[in-house]
């Protein structure tokens, strides 16, 4: 593989850039892998580079129905960070957080991680205890966390709403000072070219119509360009989850709900670190090129639309607008909306399933980027190894049956509720 | 912006309503033996698929009344709207 680097870029110049290697093949599926991972969005490619670099393993395919990375790592509002106060969810994203920083020199390409930290804001006293008490749990487990007051906050971003007579006002916040943003498709991009280096084929436009399964056994899978014989099947697919579930007769705490984010028009610099309203639900951080970029609840039902209603988008905006008064004055460039896994406790699923060689990664709910590498690294493991590791010994499958929920937010079996 | 035709009010905007999940779920008897994976389908479990979905929806800044509704989840049409008490057919 050519690397990218500086001399490269130099001696490519010459040339006119015209003999630049592609950064991934467009193979034709073998009739027989040793694993088969279905999902080319960001999760499914990292974990193949991970069965490929950890574990060895480079029979690989990957199995996209339409493109690589045009799903939810796609369409997603980039944030990355480990602000969490269970300790499942806590070790896992900061182990994650390990794997950012390393990723642009691990994968030789430029994510533009930006560890710029991410605020959430406190509009009451009860709202501070909150954060003190999570920003602890958070400390305990090794991540950084500073409570921060309202003065604080108010050198930090002092754009936001500070006036005295508003609905919400801020009391403070809780900052993460490690958390920031990448360059979601350099996510997809840098993991693809490196798992088809080592030797995944990555297969896009490429649709799953069926599995062969006999004894509780995988032994296949059917797909629009063929079938392939495979003994591991690793099914990495978020929204799609529940459709590819009915193929298999499986049922799982797992609904399809849609996410709709948005960017301003771009503007100069203004806001250099990540910010969430705390008496809502909306994030915004601005982008490299200038655009705000912002998101906040689910549309509230059921859907594989991947386009938003403005209903919600006019709701979250609101939130915005009441916490930051200039972006009233903004044009909307552009909006759009993914399908989401929401699975019934907030918390995803990375585990095996009843089917030997059927392997489940879903359940991400709205923060599935930030765990990319995380989930890649143990859903390679699980498959490899044929069993968990105990960063993801929490995101069972059969929690739901135990009663082990992971609810992070406490927001019960419906987690589509704002 | 959805239209839905709530059967006691008729047509209003989506505004008016909150949503409430699947309705085909079915609370399993209580005077009979349940086992675990019963009480798992109807607490966690769901189909959630790709097409028409009977799905409830209250009334909430109208009737205040459950309905039913039948929706494509990939298009959002609205095929058909019944009463809580009606049966889907």
């Amino acid at each position: 593989m050519q690397k990218y680097s500086i001399f490269n870029l130099v001696k490519n110049a010459f040339s006119g850039h015209q003999n630049w290697d592609l950064a991934w093949k467009d193979p034709t599926p073998k009739k027989e892998y040793d694993v088969v991972i279905i999902g080319g969005g960001g999760h499914g490619l990292a974990t193949a580079y991970y069965l490929a670099k950890e574990h060895g393993i480079t029979n690989v395919a990957i199995i996209e129905k339409g493109w690589i990375g045009g799903g939810n790592v796609g369409r997603n509002t980039t944030i990355i960070r480990s602000n969490y106060m269970h300790d499942d969810n806590a070790l896992f994203s900061e182990f994650g957080m390990d794997l950012w920083r390393k990723m642009s020199q691990d994968l030789n390409y430029n994510v533009m991680f930006s560890p710029r930290g991410i605020i959430n804001l406190a509009h009451s006293d009860a709202q501070m205890n909150v954060y003190a008490r999570r920003g602890n749990s958070m400390r305990l487990n090794g991540i950084d966390a500073v409570l921060l007051n309202r003065e604080q906050v108010k050198e930090i971003i002092p754009m936001a709403d500070f006036s005295e007579n508003v609905r919400f006002p801020i009391f403070g916040g809780l900052m993460q000072p490690s958390a920031g943003t990448a360059r979601h498709d350099a996510v997809a991009w840098g993991y693809a070219r490196q798992a088809d280096s080592m030797g995944v084929d990555i297969i896009q436009n490429c649709e799953v119509t069926g599995f062969d399964v006999s004894g509780g056994k995988i032994n296949g899978v059917r797909t629009s360009r063929g079938d392939i014989k495979v003994k591991k099947i690793g099914l990495c697919v978020a929204g799609s989850t529940n459709i590819l579930a009915e193929k298999l007769n499986m049922t799982v705490p797992v609904e399809t709900h849609l996410l709709q984010a948005c960017v301003s028009e771009p503007v100069k610099p203004i806001l250099d670190r990540v910010v969430t309203f705390g008496a809502g639900h909306f994030y915004i951080s601005q982008s490299d090129k200038g655009e705000m970029v912002m998101g906040g609840d689910l549309d509230g039902y059921n859907s594989y639309a991947q386009r938003g209603n403005l209903p919600t988008l006019q709701h979250v905006l609101t939130e915005g607008i009441a916490m930051m008064p200039f972006l009233s004055k903004l044009k909307m460039l552009r909006t759009w909306g993914g399908i989401m896994d929401m699975s019934m406790d907030g918390s995803p699923i990375i585990d095996k399933t009843h089917i030997e060689g059927l392997y489940l990664n879903c359940g991400w709910c709205y923060g599935g980027f930030k765990a990319t590498p995380a989930s890649g690294w143990t859903f390679a493991h699980t498959i490899a190894q044929d069993r968990v590791h105990k960063l993801n010994a929490g995101y069972s499958l059969n929690r739901f049956n135990t009663g082990h929920l992971l609810d992070e937010k406490g927001l019960g079996t419906k987690t589509w509720i704002s | 912006m959805l239209y839905i035709k709530c059967p006691h009010c008729g047509m209003r905007s989506q505004n008016e309503f909150s949503y409430g999940g699947d309705a085909t779920v079915k609370r399993p008897e209580l005077d009979k033996e349940i086992s675990d994976q019963e009480w798992d389908n109807f607490v966690y479990n769901r189909k959630s698929l790709r097409g028409k979905h009977w799905e409830l929806w209250q009334h909430l800044s109208g009737c205040r009344q459950w309905i039913k509704v039948e929706r494509d989840t990939a298009t959002h049409e609205i095929f058909n709207t019944l009463k809580a008490n009606e049966e889907i057919s």
